[in-house]
């Protein structure tokens, strides 16, 4: 009995999560955001490595600023959850000793008369102790003594037996204590979903309005597939950390704070030998995480490259095909895939040793504890119950360490994500617009250039000193060899790019002193590259001006030729157009470009003429809709015709990205420089032909 | 799912070793509350400092070894995890690699990364996951389980009412955690896709003055990720409380009827605590197996998406017995071809017969959608004809390796298509062992030399994802260039010349013909100029042959070739 007595309240349920597996999960899987967990970190992760973890982290807070209120509730409720399973297995040892009472109190009652009380039994048992003594029994002697030992820290009553009522009172009070527990975690979890998702919610919005105002140049030097992944990959596992790690966070330091206020309430000297665990478990922890890092780091690293030569493969299925290179990309995909392995296996195995490192040093806690404990208890500076109770707080106390220290591992991902996204946040903007826009209405079409020196980068000079003048209807032919450079006529004029010197004036303003909206409305562009969406032809064609009716749509249609095909179409202008519109020809796209600049009805065009890729007859209609859509508006025609050239009212010959002659047809032959150097020799094959 | 596991037999022996190593943790995790026991009892109880120190020692031992297994069972596991997402990962790609054109289309090429990569990840994170709690959650409950019936089976009773309850709660959420997931997964991808069309067609936004518009349209896509997101986050906020409060009064429940028992008698006080002590363990393993379960319905949906990959069958695939041509001359026959598109009602091309033949340059010409491309991506087999036989070097392409097929055949798509890396790892995607002087002569003949060697850094400059750091037009002679320098027996021109102006045209057919004169080069293009020397035009309309021969013949005999000719060349003539 004895064996059994003393065991009892050491065995509260405290013994319970936490102190057993090494193999429990540390860190649970949650409510997951998409494409992560180590290493789901996507597409071009490049450099994972934090620079800035702390300053980092508190602009990470700074977004949590307007959920301060509810942050508020957050902590309360996490700290009522804490305190609630911190008491909980204080309430069941209460009750556990109530049931043992009882139990020993009708024990006793066989060798002691009913009513005795707690006292009186002690006195009882300590002069039977003197007595087996004297008779030489030291054992039995001891055992007396123990009895009467434990019996002094209860309140039994010999014979009344288990005080049910009691019990039920205590055991009930648990219950609503672990429910309270319950409850309060789940309000917890349910404020801290609004929480991470409102925050996460915003910060994908800030990214995208601040895409909105990021110059082409950013989007022209930077890969696609890198921003794409910060906008989901990096953003969705900041909201898992959110999510899962800040209140897990909170709760397991409150945890150490709750079962450190506890320890040293009962023993001010064995906790300070536990408090000895946390520096330890900080160090290691700091070893191990920092030793993850790196892994981690290389792991997304790794990630990105793959992900890289997988797109590109991917994207280039056809040419690796007929080149007969799969084999050399599969061995490339391999090698990448190998390097991926090493690291994410590294990663995994490193962060994974925190736990088994923290268990032992816990185990290495626990056994100092005993030793020391015992010691006193021996001594008789403390009872054997506060040992007890000390013992199961001090391995209440692995659970929590355990996963602040996964948390900073997790966190340190979270740290680098986050900075990814700010870098993306913090990039330079375009100029801001003029604060007192000039708004012309609808534009004459009057286009000048004056003194315009432009270049992309500085040790490159493109465009030095550009002054020409297009009135209004009149068409400007833009001539020069392949890759010329009319992308960056289009750049200029659309204000995609910022000139260095000089001014682009549209009915005399100047275009820096207009809204970009409002410049860009003035024009209407069909380039060979010709832009549509994924969406309904309707749709597509509405693109430039929300407010068109079905009328004018199928009128631009008709005057583009193209509202003949559409009509052919299953379901006509419902058709769904496709990502690439793969599904309709290259020359229908052209013509649906046409019919959506007709809707739009802009002063101004930028046209592309280079119709190569269409078969004659759709380029005869091509022809056709672009003559009926330059009648009356200022174009900026990228001219591979000589009738179109020989008719324009001014030529921009360019090379190399340089406007290098203007002037009529008459004027650049009469000048004979490299336009009619091009001339002679690109359109006599031509002239030969036809003749 | 568990289909995908079989990705899991060659590393047998580690999952065997983490298991026994695993199970090994599970006995120490059990025995070491026994040792802790042991040491208050019969240690800390007595003020028997000796027994303390020599029980704390084996304890510490056992500790020491438990750390040792676990670490090393962490160590197996993750080699064995990420190996296995290793292996998977390689195979969808080899599976991918295999994937005709049309396959590659259905699922389209960013759900392929994404299904290589991502998906791949959330099963390789279940690996991990399970391999510990598979053999330790059942473990723990059967031993716990055990363990409990042998200190009081009537009690035991109370886990046969809490284990299925807790079953059924955890059920019920995973039903509702199921779709939540898959509508989540379509709304990243929702996500996904308006950013990735955002970024592509950035300057049409800003050019048509659209961004307020698409703000708009990433917003509803962000809005409803966010809700979805925050359903599965609130669900999990119900699932672990809901967890923890059933285990908790699973434990008051112990108390309360083994405390009766006690009372009446039926069971010792001490049989209690030890009871209260293997519900929590079996517990415990259902709260493992809980994380684990949360991890299940991603995973599961992602195994779908990799077991759609894997179980696509190209339709396109090497003959068993495949034949190897006798000859190796390039000669190109169609007879009596059809193509329609799966599922369609009429043919895209029908009773199509014509010889391409070597040292001869055969072009097609032909109104939009009359079939011409579709006509020439059969002849590397994107495609395979429906109906009738195409030959090359007198072997149906069909009864010959892809592999024999491609090495003749020199392939220059409409849209050029660069890798990264540089100008001559590029040129060198034709043939490895191509010296420096044929890149130049390659170069010299597609009319790239005089730009690439106006690079500063020639043949080694650097090209971009896609090529995109270099023009339209420079993009497509370097893809020129790279077929030039395979030396095919067979040039394929899918309307390769679009991005050249006309002098750059000429001067590079004029070259070309040099180059290739013992080659068959079969040419898509539009203008007239560009085909009207060729040796045999094939004129296309509405999938069908119209007529076949020469400029001068055709313009006697074909009214559709006449008709192309005269509306491409009135203009000139009006000039």
């Amino acid at each position: 009995m004895s064996e059994n007595t003393t065991h009892a309240p050491g065995r509260t349920p405290a013994d319970g999560p936490g102190s057993g597996g090494s193999g429990g999960p540390g860190r649970g899987p949650g409510p997951g955001g998409p494409m992560m967990g180590p290493g789901g970190h996507g597409l071009m992760a490049g450099g994972a490595k934090t620079r800035d973890f702390k300053g980092t982290m508190k602009r990470l807070g700074g977004y949590l600023k307007p959920e301060a209120g509810k942050l508020v509730a957050v902590v309360l409720l996490t700290t009522l959850a804490v305190a609630a399973s911190v008491a909980g297995p204080r309430i069941l040892g209460i009750a556990t000793n109530v049931l043992f009472e009882g139990v020993v109190g009708s024990a006793l009652a066989e060798r002691l008369p009913e009513g005795t009380t707690g006292d009186q039994a002690i006195e009882m048992l300590q002069d039977a102790a003197a007595q087996l003594r004297e008779q030489g029994d030291e054992t039995g002697a001891s055992q007396a003594e123990q009895l009467a030992d434990m019996l002094s820290g209860m309140d039994v009553v010999v014979g009344t037996g288990v005080d049910f009522g009691l019990v039920a009172r205590w055991l009930l009070i648990l219950a609503a204590v672990y429910l309270l527990s319950a409850a309060f975690n789940w309000g917890q979890g349910y404020i801290m979903a609004g929480i991470t998702q409102r925050t996460i919610y915003g910060l994908r919005r800030q990214v995208d309005e601040k895409l909105a105002r990021l110059p082409l140049k950013y989007f022209d030097d930077n890969s696609r597939g890198d921003t794409l992944s910060r906008v989901t990959n990096d953003i969705d596992n900041i909201a898992q950390t959110l999510q899962q790690q800040a209140a897990q966070i909170l709760s397991s330091l409150l945890t150490i704070v709750g079962v450190l206020g506890m320890m040293f309430w009962i023993s001010p000297l064995l906790a300070v030998i536990s408090l000895l665990v946390i520096p330890a478990s900080v160090l290691v922890a700091m070893f191990i995480a920092r030793r993850s890092r790196t892994q981690f780091a290389a792991q997304w690293e790794k990630t990105g490259t793959l992900n890289g030569h997988v797109e590109e493969m991917f994207t280039g299925h056809n040419v690796v095909k007929v080149f007969g290179r799969q084999a050399e990309a599969v061995e490339v995909f391999d090698r990448e895939n190998e390097g991926l392995y090493q690291a994410s296996f590294r990663a995994q195995f490193i962060s994974s040793t925190i736990q088994p490192s923290l268990h032992f040093l816990n185990n290495l806690n626990y056994v100092g504890v005993a030793v020391i404990g015992g010691l006193k208890v021996a001594s008789g500076s403390l009872s054997l119950g506060d040992v007890q109770a000390f013992i199961q707080y001090s391995r209440q106390f692995n659970q929590p360490i355990v996963q602040t220290a996964s948390a900073a591992n997790v966190l340190q991902s979270a740290a680098a994500s986050a900075e990814r996204v700010f870098e993306l946040l913090d990039a330079p903007e375009e100029v801001p617009e003029t604060l007192e826009p000039v708004h012309l209405g609808r534009a004459e079409g009057h286009v000048e250039f004056r003194n315009v020196r432009f270049s992309y980068s500085a040790d490159k000079p493109l465009i030095e000193d550009l002054s020409l003048e297009a009135l209004p209807g009149q068409t400007v032919a833009i001539v020069g060899p392949t890759g010329a450079g009319k992308t960056t006529l289009v750049n200029l004029l659309m204000r995609f790019y910022e000139l260095q010197d000089g001014g682009i004036l549209i009915d005399g303003v100047d275009t820096r002193d207009m809204t970009r909206d409002d410049l860009r409305r003035t024009f209407g562009m069909v380039l060979q590259d010709t832009w549509l969406f994924k969406g309904t032809i309707r749709e597509n064609l509405a693109y430039g001006r929300e407010d068109a009716t079905d009328e004018e749509i199928m009128s631009a249609a008709h005057a583009a030729h193209v509202d003949h095909f559409v009509r052919t179409l299953a379901d006509g202008y419902d058709t769904e157009l496709n990502d690439d519109s793969s599904n309709i020809s290259q020359g229908q796209r052209q013509l649906l470009t046409i019919a959506r600049a007709f809707v739009a009805d802009p002063p101004i065009l930028i046209l592309d003429e280079a119709t190569s890729s269409v078969d004659t007859r759709t380029e005869a209609l091509i022809q056709q809709a672009m003559a009926r859509l330059m009648q009356g508006r200022t174009s900026f025609v990228i001219a591979h015709r000589l009738s179109t050239i020989r008719e324009a009212d001014l030529i921009l010959v360019m090379n190399e990205g340089a406007i290098i002659e203007q002037g009529t047809h008459h004027e650049l032959m009469a000048a004979d420089g490299f336009y009619a150097d091009l001339y002679n020799s690109q359109f006599t094959e031509a002239f030969d032909e036809a003749s | 799912m568990m289909r995908l596991f079989r990705f899991l037999k060659p590393y047998w022996k580690q999952v065997a070793l983490v298991m026994v190593l695993v199970l090994l943790q599970a006995i120490a995790n059990l025995y070491l509350p026994d040792l802790n026991a042991n040491i208050i009892n019969d240690g800390v109880a007595k003020g028997d400092t000796g027994f303390i120190m020599t029980e704390g020692t084996r304890m510490l031992v056992v500790a020491l070894l438990l750390g040792v297994v676990s670490i090393v069972s962490v160590y197996w596991g993750a080699r064995t995890a990420m190996a296995f997402g290793r292996d998977l990962r390689h195979e969808v790609f080899h599976t991918v690699q295999r994937f005709s054109l049309a396959e590659l289309n259905a699922f389209g090429a960013p759900s392929l990364i994404t299904r290589t990569t991502n998906d791949v990840q959330q099963m390789q994170m279940l690996v991990v996951m399970g391999l510990n709690i598979m053999v330790m959650a059942p473990f723990m409950a059967i031993g716990g389980i055990i363990m409990a019936v042998r200190q009081d089976a009537p009690l035991s009773l109370l886990i046969a009412v809490v284990i299925p309850l807790m079953a059924i709660i955890l059920g019920f959420l995973m039903r509702n955690a199921m779709p939540l997931f898959k509508s989540m997964q379509q709304r990243i991808d929702r996500v996904n896709q308006v950013m990735r069309e955002k970024l592509t067609g950035i300057r049409v936004i800003r050019a048509f003055v659209r961004s307020d518009f698409e703000e708009r349209r990433f917003d509803v896509a962000n809005r409803e990720l966010s809700e979805t997101m925050l359903g599965v986050g609130r669900l999990f906020a119900v699932m672990m409380p809901t967890v923890m409060a059933i285990f908790n009064l699973a434990l008051v429940a112990t108390m309360w009827f083994g405390g009766l028992r006690i009372d009446s008698g039926a069971m010792p006080i001490g049989n209690l605590t030890a009871f209260l002590t293997y519900i929590m363990q079996i517990l415990m393993s259902v709260m493992m197996a809980t994380f684990m379960f949360v991890m299940v319905p991603r995973a599961a949906a992602s195994a779908d998406r990799i077991n759609e990959v894997l179980e696509t069958q190209p339709q396109i695939a090497d003959p068993v017995e495949p034949i190897v041509p006798e000859v190796r001359t390039g000669i190109v026959e169609f007879r009596d071809v059809e193509f329609r598109y799966p599922g369609a009602e009429d043919p895209v091309l029908c009773g199509i017969s014509f010889t391409a033949e070597p040292g001869k340059t055969t072009a097609i010409v032909g109104s939009t959608g009359s079939g011409k491309s579709t006509l020439i991506n059969l002849i590397p087999r994107f495609y395979d004809v429906t109906g009738g036989h195409l030959l090359v070097d007198g072997v149906d392409v069909r009864d010959m390796t892809q592999a024999e097929l491609w090495s003749r055949i020199g392939f220059i798509p409409q849209a050029a298509f660069l890798f990264s890396g540089t100008v001559a790892s590029n040129l060198r995607y034709g043939r490895e062992d191509a010296t420096e002087a044929e890149l130049w002569h390659a170069l010299d003949v597609a009319q790239g030399k005089g730009f690439v060697s106006a690079l500063d850094e020639g043949l080694e400059a650097p090209i971009t994802q896609g090529g995109t750091n270099v023009s339209g037009g420079q993009r497509q002679r370097l893809a020129i260039a790279r077929a030039l320098v395979k030396r095919p027996e067979i040039y394929v021109f899918d309307d390769s010349f679009s991005a050249l102006d006309f002098k750059t045209d000429a001067a590079l057919r004029a070259a070309l013909a040099d180059d290739t004169a013992d080659a068959t080069v079969i040419i898509v293009a539009q203008r007239v100029s560009t085909i009207m020397h060729a040796d045999m035009i094939v004129v296309l309309d509405e999938g069908r042959i119209m007529g076949t021969g020469t400029h001068d013949e055709l313009l006697g005999c074909c009214p559709t070739y006449g008709e192309i000719v005269r509306s491409q060349l009135t203009e000139e003539e009006v000039a």
